[in-house]
């Protein structure tokens, strides 16, 4: 069963196209890396996809009502915005608005749905903390924590794990790694190829304007496109301890 | 909502003490009785038609400020959005001066409250177009500043132009707003308005919960973000509109309240709005208890109260958004 | 203020001054109502407004000037009447340019309206004129026949609350109509603001308001406020136009008359 679909996906931004003509679907119990080179139009795919900003061609996603999509897709923004010094707690909350009605108080589902996702991403001990007095890394879990929290099939996440300390971009990724064991699907966009290629079921490497590449990781981070598309060399090695991927200079 | 009773009790009483204060001197005892059972005497209609009202347009036009300074705030991620300080209610006043100065307010009954809100509407698309949608402190309030100060100058042309010999003078009123001298008629006249925009300002709650996170995640959380913005506008414009119709533009009250009871409600914006609004009630009534007291022989303007209090702060503030983002 | 007048008031000129200029409202009026024919030549732009001129449609034979230094100079006056009121820049850019100023205080008695009919007789040389008016004004204020009688109770309520008391003209002009003022018994005096409440319970007799500018203003508005409309429909009621009790002039017996009318009105119905 596939979670989305999108077909010939384009999008312009004054006058001139991001990327054109993508198309992908992702089924149930994938962990779906987005890679590509600054620029390549990850966060613009992302928030097509979801319907936030105009596009071409159709996305399934976009086209369902906003509430409905709020119940399917949970979106972690690449922005870490927190306005209000809230507590870790009430953020992650703010998962649960999609499955409150108007004048619906939190529940005991709710809270429970809240206290895994902080268990999750061991914020347990800091539930009571004001979020914006955390660190930029501890922010980044708490959001993720909060995206976590909406439960829903999917989860898009863009670039959550940058910032963060290598033992918690490990975990975080395992995390992923964990929601597709139970049939969720992860979309995550990423720039460490290594973790990339260690967690993700999937990639879709995105760059010149198109998408060049949708497949398990070793297929996708072939020598040449890894040389023409982000002018590096590498070194991959399916090892005892699973997949190394290790970048190793620039080309150009 | 643990601080929802006291704020309820601290509005409740400053109701009562502005109903008791007054330049005419009436026993307690006496004056409650006069204005439950009404009568024809003189006491009756000071209790009814000067006091009540008055206490009355103090706990709406509080409240109205209150709640729609937070809810501004709440979207704009700003704690300096404020409907008085970004000239909404200056864009107000002038609606209201102008529809008196055409004789619409005196053609027909809404006429004042409603150029008043259009005027208000005016004020607060401005100052949103102007601000943009994150509303950065600098934008906003170089927006604001433009809008506060045509909106200013043009209720200044206006009562500068008109035949009345009085209305030149009216500037003040206009500016810092007064509850003096105000009557049923008045509380008729805004009522209808401040109960549709509180309606629609009250709903905002759960949107402004997920505004928290910017405006991708909440539409991503499914919140309408057209419809969010279309309350809110509609919603600022009818409760200052009404408000600053009947009384003038109070400043500050909006930016004072919510700031205060921002750490009592864990700083959750939906939280805030009721607070705010309950704030704001006990703000004015304070502030309109102490201009008849400090200065009774005087119509000392509630905004002069409300500036003394809120400037200081609003400076406050200033330096430490300073501090923060830079 | 009786020195105050004679240091403004220059001595009275050997020969009666052949083109007057008059910059104020109150000595528009004198002025009309004394001066010889072709002796005034121009009054200020306000003696044209009904509201508060008397003598509208009579200004409009003058030239009308905007009481600036400027224009009035370029009228090359042999006198200009002002108000000790009028602005001070005004009267001394006239004076050093050579320009003979009188100035005349406001009056805030019936006694003070007779001596400024006497001076403005006295500088324009029209003292037969003034004594003329002045005949009458003392003929129809004896026929008031108001000094005996019980004295209503009555408040002068003006715009944004405030009240005449006692020493002001039209407070003057109340107790020559028989009245007792009420605000005055209540501790207020002019200029000062009589609260709404504090009206409503001193329970007068009778409000005396005076007529609305158009335009509308939120300072007049307390002249509707309910309490006053409750005083107004249960009992007598007066409104007096701006025109008859701005200025110390004879005219200010219109609004005397007035007032006896009304007080006659409280007192047919009291004994009934």
């Amino acid at each position: 069963m596939s979670l989305v679909s999108v077909t010939d996906l384009g999008v312009r931004m004054g006058g001139r196209a991001v990327f054109s003509d993508v198309s992908f679907e992702i089924g149930a119990g994938e962990v779906v890396g987005l890679i590509g080179p600054n620029g390549a139009g990850k966060t613009t795919l992302m928030r097509a996809l979801l319907g936030l900003l105009p596009f071409e061609g159709q996305s399934t996603l976009a086209a369902l009502p906003a509430a409905e999509r709020a119940r399917l897709a949970a979106w972690m923004p690449q922005s870490r915005e927190i306005a209000w010094p809230v507590s870790v707690e009430t953020v992650v909350m703010l998962g649960r608005v999609p499955h409150l009605g108007t004048l619906q108080r939190p529940g005991e589902e709710d809270r429970a749905r809240v206290a895994a996702a902080l268990e999750r991403m061991e914020l347990a001990e800091m539930r009571d903390r004001p979020a914006t007095q955390l660190s930029g890394g501890e922010q980044a879990r708490v959001l993720i924590a909060r995206a976590l929290a909406q439960d829903t099939p999917l989860l898009i996440a863009d670039e959550p794990i940058a910032g963060l300390d290598p033992a918690h971009q490990i975990s975080t990724m395992q995390s992923f790694a964990a929601l597709a064991d139970v049939g969720k699907s992860v979309l995550v966009s990423m720039h460490d190829l290594g973790l990339a290629v260690r967690h993700c079921t999937r990639l879709v490497l995105l760059g010149e304007g198109r998408m060049i590449a949708d497949g398990p990781p070793g297929e996708v981070l072939t020598p040449e496109r890894l040389a023409r598309v982000f002018g590096i060399s590498a070194w991959y090695k399916v090892t005892e301890e699973g997949p190394v991927y290790q970048p190793l200079e620039v080309l150009r | 909502m643990r601080i929802a009773l006291p704020l309820l009790a601290v509005v409740a009483a400053l109701f009562m003490v502005s109903l008791l204060t007054g330049p005419a001197d009436i026993g307690i005892g006496e004056s409650l009785a006069a204005l439950l059972s009404g009568g024809d005497g003189p006491l009756a209609l000071v209790m009814r038609e000067i006091r009540l009202p008055r206490a009355l347009l103090a706990v709406m036009i509080g409240a109205s400020l209150g709640l729609s300074g937070a809810a501004m705030q709440g979207y704009l991620r700003n704690p300096l959005a404020e409907p008085g300080l970004i000239g909404v209610s200056g864009s107000a006043a002038l609606g209201a001066v102008l529809a008196i100065q055409t004789g619409l307010a005196a053609s027909f009954a809404l006429g004042l409250p409603l150029a008043a809100l259009a005027g208000a509407l005016g004020g607060v698309l401005l100052v949103m177009a102007l601000a943009g949608p994150r509303g950065t402190s600098l934008t906003l309030i170089l927006g604001g500043i433009a809008v506060s100060s045509l909106a200013g100058a043009l209720t200044a042309l206006v009562l500068n132009l008109s035949p009345n010999p009085f209305a030149a003078s009216e500037i003040v009123f206009w500016m810092m707003g007064s509850l003096a001298d105000r009557s049923m008629t008045h509380v008729w006249l805004a009522l209808p308005f401040m109960v549709l925009g509180l309606a629609l300002l009250a709903g905002l709650g759960r949107g402004l919960d997920a505004l928290t996170l910017g405006e991708d995640a909440a539409q991503a959380m499914g919140i309408d973000m057209v419809r969010l913005r279309l309350m809110l506008v509609i919603g600022t414009a009818c409760v200052v509109g009404a408000g600053t119709a009947v009384a003038g533009a109070i400043g500050f009250v909006g930016l004072v309240v919510p700031h205060m009871l921002r750490p009592l409600v864990g700083a959750h914006p939906g939280r805030l709005l009721w607070a705010s609004a309950l704030g704001g009630a006990a703000m004015v009534l304070l502030a309109d208890i102490a201009v008849r007291v400090v200065l009774p022989e005087r119509d000392l303007k509630l905004g002069v109260l409300t500036a003394l209090v809120g400037a200081p702060l609003f400076l406050h503030l200033i330096l430490r958004l300073r501090r923060e983002r830079i | 203020m009786a020195a105050a007048e004679q240091i403004a008031l220059p001595p009275p000129p050997d020969a009666a001054p052949a083109r007057v200029v008059s910059m104020n409202l109150c000595t528009d009026l004198l002025a009309m109502l004394l001066a010889g024919e072709g002796q005034l030549w121009s009054v200020s732009r306000i003696a044209l407004d009904p509201m508060v001129s008397p003598l509208a449609d009579e200004a409009r034979d003058h030239v009308i000037n905007h009481s600036r230094a400027e224009e009035i100079y370029l009228m090359r006056p042999d006198l200009v009447l002002a108000s000790t009121l009028s602005p001070r820049s005004t009267v001394l850019m006239l004076e050093r340019l050579g320009i003979e100023v009188a100035q005349f205080a406001p009056a805030s008695t019936l006694e003070d309206v007779r001596d400024r009919v006497i001076d403005m007789g006295r500088v324009l040389g029209r003292e037969a004129a003034a004594r003329a008016v002045l005949a009458r004004f003392d003929a129809r204020l004896a026929a008031l026949g108001t000094d005996q009688g019980p004295r209503p109770r009555a408040v002068i309520y003006h715009a944004n609350g405030y009240v005449s008391g006692r020493g002001s003209l039209s407070g003057d002009i109340l107790e020559r109509a028989g009245f007792a003022n009420a605000a005055h018994a209540a501790g207020y005096g002019s200029g000062q603001v009589m609260p709404l409440e504090v009206l409503a319970l001193s329970d007068p007799d009778i409000v005396v308001t005076a007529r609305t500018y158009p335009g509308g203003s939120r300072s007049e508005e307390v002249l509707s406020h309910p309490v006053v409309r409750a005083f107004r429909a249960g009992r007598e009621s007066a409104v007096i136009s701006d025109q008859s009790w701005v200025c110390g002039t004879p005219f200010v017996l219109d609004a005397v008359e007035q007032l006896a009318e009304a007080r006659r009105r409280i007192m047919a119905g009291a004994g009934e």
